[in-house]
């Protein structure tokens, strides 16, 4: 009998053309390539740049954003004057853009939920509207809904002083505290007859006391209404009998909140017009509104798709199953649907925050002084210092991504299903 | 798969071939292997430089460019016009982008230093002003206080108006625009009480109003705006191929070399200055590596400085500029070349 | 006799009644309104808010669209139409400016004489889609190829198109029908070929170009057939450098000698006069065309379980993603010239397609990267266990299951790309949204017309992002192998 030997050393030679063939080294043959490369590549163009700097007698330092900026910005979060620096406009920017953001984040997620909603709407006639909304939205540039919006603002809108005389052509909506101009949006500001002064951080950024007691009570209340609901959970673990506490939650949730408004004499202060323009309330620039307004729109119509898939991947028989369990429907639908359709619908409604946010630079096409129309607008501009500014106006949006990419993946992670 | 890869060498090879192999030696000889000058101009401000239904580029600025191809190409249809931004016009010349920037660009320290700019001369004197409703009731600058501005971003203009409403002790609200055409709406429209800009723009978007009798331009000029042609720093030959070819017009102009009367002119002027100019005598045209008649193209391509300026933004223009500083200084005006000789 | 009857028996049916219809408010439109519109309260309202908006908006909206004026030179001569005709104060579209405009819109700065270049361009791209994207079904390929043949022809001959190009393009778009009608995959040689051909036809110069472009692959494919049989790694290296060896140190100088002996060159169109929807569909389809792959290998790199390239992946496609793309854009028209060797300046319009391919294939990467994922681990298993390789697992097995489950992603990233190519407004281009409305207006003639061009723009992105959305879902169901 012939006895075929199948055993092979357990360890063969190294040979060089293993690293081709064996598949064992074959991979690191492979990333060692990869990274010589990759180095190679980065070595080139840091080489090339450092000989374009040479050659243009330009250096490669951030030194410029210490030096005086010279320029005004309309809309200021922190105070700013022209005397500022560079990299105090740069933060201005930011936090203007940071302020688009969120705003729009808001507003686009309700609109786009109820948008959503609406399209599985029973009503013919509602449910395509929404449909239309939605399509019309979703297919056509962003910019050129920022651009039409501006345009309707300035070109249908009055200038302020259409608001003076006698008998004005226009008047202030809103039980006269709203004034709609072609410049901007005058809305009324918050007054304190009590004043209880501000804390100063430093670098003269300010936080009124009262902000903050809102602050403290609002998130004081968030969990004292916490503190109920478990109190409640346990009790009806014990006893079967879930106490009655939507009073006890409305007390801690809002009584603080009303006594605080007493106590600092909280009130509306509403826009008047002196010499050319409304002064006293708070202008919010067309550029912001209009820039608000179509990021909101434009997300909403894809959140809404985004939504309705979420509610439709959510299959009749778990509605069915919690209507069998005797559950009410909106209890049914805050422990049974939401939170399936959540798990759904989160991770694409992060990358629509994320679109949302970078699309806020288009800010560039209404002339709103973002972190691109400081930093990487007048500010590179007046120093000349492009790969600087770019390369910082970048890495800051990068940053920005990845924090709210980061946060939002926590909460999904809260909400994802717990697989055991 | 095997599409994809090949696409994707597709695009590689497409991006060699587009590159062009790095250009060496000075930026005469380059133009001159291109048989091409690059040119950065204005996006689009009538007048300056914008173009037209088919993409023919005309203006101020333009005719700069032309009679710059014309000396150094010996012809002035050789030219590219790169469109450029506020944002992006010194790095496309920095860059090499551009041979050459008529970009009614503001002729400042920081930029001929620290940018690496070399300003070859200035073409327009201009000043920045402020454009208002005549139904406004403003007769000057000092009653803008509280008002809204107009005001495009990534220009000099910023600048000089947050120092001049500072030192008046006045504020404002800018409002932030991105070019003129919007600027022009936002005025129109009544967003903003004031549209300030260089005083030339000023009048080109005035002229170009239904209305612009309604409008008028404050007296005051409350900066001083010498717009120039740049080149980078380093070359100094194409410097100065640039620096006399502007010479060159508004010398014609002073010496009454017109783009008519040139051919006559250098058979029968007795002028030596003139002379010189036009190459029939002394060769001044080999001093900066080019041939004796440049200077005769240069004018010929769009005629000296002054007929520039008529054909352009002059008062037969809709644009309506007088000369203004921009005269001779033998009229009165800033323009003064230096002698060729 | 009915009398007795009747008192000793009471009333009995002998015959059944005929069915009676429905009463009205249960039939018919009545009942159809009922239940869609008018089902409840809450419904009633809802329709009453519905109907209030659409005539809000056409009330608005009507008469401004109603007296619209198609044919003036300018806005004033527009307004008297109007007024002449509609009475003092009536308002109306002046969609005249579309009319006078249409070419700078369509073509931008492209040379009038050459209009039919990009015309042939764009019908040429539907023969070299046809097996890509209309492979699936005949009668898609007959409409949409009938179509085309007829407009591009048609189109061509009324921009004044030589005889002989007229005759390439029908020869062209013959074959294309007869491949259609035949055998689809004949046409795959002109796909793979069309990406040079279009570059050719829309920048003009000399064929040799595009010739010698495609000779690189082709000689590397050589090298690789000799040695490949023998040491496949070194083969494919091998002709990779004889690929980019050959771009880079001959194939430029090879081109401009064959210019000279024999002469194939047509009229050459520089990229500044690229502008409009011209501008935008040729930096969109460039974009589409070259994100796809990379964005595949990018999917595969990612999913690697090679750690370094893994990593390498994730850095890159978290870093585009986490930038806005007019931050690119930037970097393309004011960096890039400072990464590439000093003196070297390329194109603006490459640039930007560089960028936004590269921005758009970040995104394709992690859709695929879904649908890689979203793939059962059985087909992986299944394919190691037949014994492929990597690469014939995944080309084989795995990408075309997760591509077709990408479908939707890839194509919404695609219009959103195509939509996004109006941003290249902010680094001096002509888009057709911006730039090219704001050179209308600033012709006196066309000063202060914002609306009609808005219109304009808008209704050709919406049809054609329209169009490709509804294209996927068909296309997703086609496809569709499960669930019969």
């Amino acid at each position: 009998m012939m006895m075929t030997d199948v055993s092979v050393p357990a360890n063969p030679p190294f040979r060089l053309s293993m690293l081709i063939h064996d598949r064992r080294y074959r991979s690191l043959t492979f990333q060692v390539i990869v990274f010589i490369l990759v180095m190679a590549l980065f070595w080139w163009l840091i080489n090339n740049t450092l000989q374009n700097l040479a050659l243009l007698g330009k250096s490669f330092d951030f030194g410029f954003l210490f030096q005086r900026a010279g320029y005004d910005i309309p809309q200021t979060p922190i105070p700013y004057t022209a005397d500022d620096t560079h990299l105090r406009a740069a933060v201005v920017g930011l936090l203007n853009t940071l302020i688009v953001a969120v705003l729009g984040c808001i507003s686009a997620t309700v609109l786009g939920v109820i948008v959503g909603v609406a399209r599985l709407s029973k009503n013919w006639l509602f449910a395509r509207l929404m449909t239309v909304f939605v399509e019309i939205f979703r297919n056509m540039p962003l910019l050129l809904w920022i651009l039409i919006i501006y345009a309707i603002f300035t070109e249908i809108l009055p200038p302020p002083n259409a608001y003076r005389g006698e008998d004005p052509a226009w008047s202030m909506i809103l039980f006269d505290n709203v004034a709609l101009t072609n410049r901007y949006t005058s809305i009324p500001t918050l007054g304190m007859t009590n004043d209880p002064g501000s804390l100063d951080l430093g670098a003269r950024i300010t936080f009124n006391w009262a902000t903050i007691a809102f602050i403290v009570v609002l998130v004081g209340g968030w969990f004292a209404r916490r503190a109920i609901r478990n109190h409640a959970q346990s009790v009806q673990d014990r006893t079967g009998e879930r106490p009655t506490t939507w009073w006890k939650t409305l007390a801690v949730m809002v009584l603080p909140s009303l006594f605080l408004i007493w106590y600092f004499g909280l009130h509306l202060e509403p826009p008047s017009l002196q010499g050319f323009n409304f002064s006293g309330g708070l202008n919010v620039s067309n550029g912001l509104v209009a820039l608000w307004l179509a990021l909101t729109l434009y997300t909403a119509a894809f959140i809404a798709e985004i939504v309705r898939a979420g509610i439709l991947a959510v299959s009749r028989g778990q509605s069915e199953a919690a209507f069998a369990l005797g559950l009410r429907p909106n209890r049914t639908m805050s422990l049974v649907i939401l939170p399936q359709a959540l798990r759904v619908i989160i991770p694409p409604l992060i990358s629509q925050y994320l679109n949302l946010t970078k699309n806020s630079s288009l800010a560039i096409a209404v002339g709103y002084m973002d972190l691109r129309g400081t930093l990487g607008g007048t500010t590179l501009n007046q120093t000349g210092r492009e790969l600087e500014a770019i390369v910082l106006m970048m890495l800051t949006y990068l940053a920005l991504s990845l924090i709210i990419s980061a946060g939002m993946n926590v909460f999904n992670a809260s909400v994802k299903l717990k697989e055991r | 798969m095997k599409k994809s890869v090949f696409l994707g060498t597709v695009a590689a090879a497409t991006m060699i071939a587009g590159m062009g192999l790095a250009q060496e030696g000075s930026t005469l000889a380059q133009v001159k292997e291109r048989d091409e000058l690059n040119c950065g101009v204005n996006t689009g401000l009538v007048g300056f430089a914008a173009p037209d239904a088919s993409g023919n580029w005309t203006g101020f600025d333009v005719a700069y460019c032309r009679a710059l191809a014309a000396a150094v190409l010996g012809d002035p249809n050789k030219v590219r016009f790169v469109p450029t931004t506020g944002q992006t016009r010194f790095t496309a010349l920095s860059s090499g982008e551009v041979d050459v920037l008529a970009r009614n660009s503001t002729w400042t320290f920081s930029r001929d230093t620290d940018l690496a700019l070399d300003f070859v001369g200035v073409n327009y004197y201009d000043g920045q002003g402020f454009m208002v409703r005549k139904d406004l009731g403003v007769t000057s600058a000092k009653e803008l206080d509280g008002a809204t501005i107009c005001i495009q971003t990534g220009t000099t203009t910023e600048l000089n108006l947050a120092d001049y409403f500072r030192a008046n002790n006045m504020s404002y609200t800018p409002v932030n625009i991105d070019s003129n055409a919007e600027g022009e709406q936002q005025y129109m429209a009544g967003a903003c009480d004031a549209y300030t800009t260089d005083a030339s723009g000023l009048a080109a978007t005035r002229a170009a109003f239904a209305d612009p009798e309604n409008h008028i331009i404050l007296p005051e000029i409350i900066s001083k705006e010498p717009l120039g042609p740049a080149v980078r720093h380093g070359d100094n030959n194409w410097g100065d191929i640039a620096r006399w070819t502007l010479n060159a017009l508004i010398a014609a102009e002073e010496y009454g070399v017109t783009s008519r009367n040139i051919e006559e002119l250098v058979r029968s002027s007795n002028n030596p200055e003139v002379q010189r100019l036009l190459g029939v005598s002394d060769e001044l045209g080999a001093m900066i590596g080019l041939d004796a008649e440049w200077a005769r193209r240069a004018i010929l391509a769009n005629g000296n400085y002054g007929e520039i300026f008529a054909a352009n933004i002059g008062e037969q223009t809709p644009i309506g500029l007088a000369r203004g500083l921009n005269a001779q200084w033998t009229q009165g005006g800033l323009l003064y070349a230096q002698p060729f000789r | 006799m009915s009398d007795t009857h009747a008192q000793t028996v009471p009333f009995v049916r002998d015959t059944m009644l005929p069915a009676a219809s429905p009463p009205d408010r249960q039939s018919g439109a009545i009942r159809w309104l009922r239940e869609n519109l008018f089902s409840g309260p809450v419904n009633t309202v809802l329709t009453i808010l519905g109907a209030l908006i659409i005539w809000f908006l056409v009330a608005t909206f009507w008469d401004w669209f109603a007296h619209s004026v198609w044919n003036a030179s300018s806005l004033s001569e527009c307004r008297e139409i109007i007024a002449a005709t509609w009475g003092e104060g009536a308002r109306g579209a002046c969609f005249a400016v579309i009319r006078e405009r249409w070419n700078q819109y369509v073509f931008g700065f492209y040379p009038p004489e050459l209009y039919w270049r990009p015309t042939m361009t764009f019908g040429l791209l539907m023969v070299a889609l046809a097996p890509v994207l209309f492979g699936a079904s005949l009668t898609i390929r007959r409409v949409v190829l009938g179509i085309t043949a007829i407009v591009t022809l048609a189109a061509m001959m009324w921009l004044g198109v030589p005889a002989g190009w007229l005759a390439f393009t029908a020869v062209v778009l013959a074959f294309g029908f007869l491949a259609s009608e035949r055998n689809i995959a004949w046409l795959l040689p002109f796909s793979i070929v069309y990406p040079l051909l279009g570059v050719w036809f829309l920048w003009g110069g000399t064929l040799w170009g595009p010739i010698f472009v495609l000779a690189g692959p082709v000689l590397g494919w050589l090298a690789w057939r000799l040695l490949g049989s023998r040491a496949p790694m070194l083969g494919v290296v091998v002709a990779a450098l004889v690929t980019i060896l050959f771009w880079l140190f001959l194939a430029g100088d090879a081109a401009t000698d064959a210019q000279g002996l024999v002469p194939l060159a047509i009229e050459p169109v520089r990229s500044d006069r690229f502008g409009g929807f011209l501008l935008s569909l040729t930096i969109g389809v460039a974009g589409i065309a070259l994100s796809l792959p990379l964005g595949i290998v990018l999917a595969l790199a990612r999913r690697s379980d090679m750690f370094l390239i893994k990593s390498l992946a994730v850095m890159f496609i978290e870093f585009i993603r986490g930038v806005p793309l007019i931050a690119l854009l930037f970097v393309a028209s004011l960096l890039l010239n400072y990464f590439l060797p000093p003196g070297t300046s390329f194109d603006i319009i490459l640039r930007v397609i560089i960028m936004v391919t590269i921005f758009a294939a970040a995104y394709m990467a992690e859709v695929i990267r879904g649908g890689l994922a979203a793939l059962p681990k059985g087909q992986y298993e299944a394919a190691d266990a037949l014994g492929l390789d990597y690469w014939k697992a995944q080309r084989l097995i795995v990408l075309p299951q997760a591509l077709k489950i990408s479908i939707p992603g890839i194509v919404s990233t695609f219009i959103g790309m195509f939509k996004d190519t109006t941003l290249v407004t902010f680094v001096g281009l002509y888009d057709p949204l911006k730039s090219m409305s704001d050179a209308v207006r600033a012709n006196i003639a066309w000063k202060g017309i914002y609306w009609e061009p808005f219109i304009f723009v808008g209704a050709i992105f919406f049809l054609i992002c329209f169009g490709m959305s509804r294209y996927s879902m068909y296309l997703e169901r086609r496809l569709q192998r499960d669930h019969r």
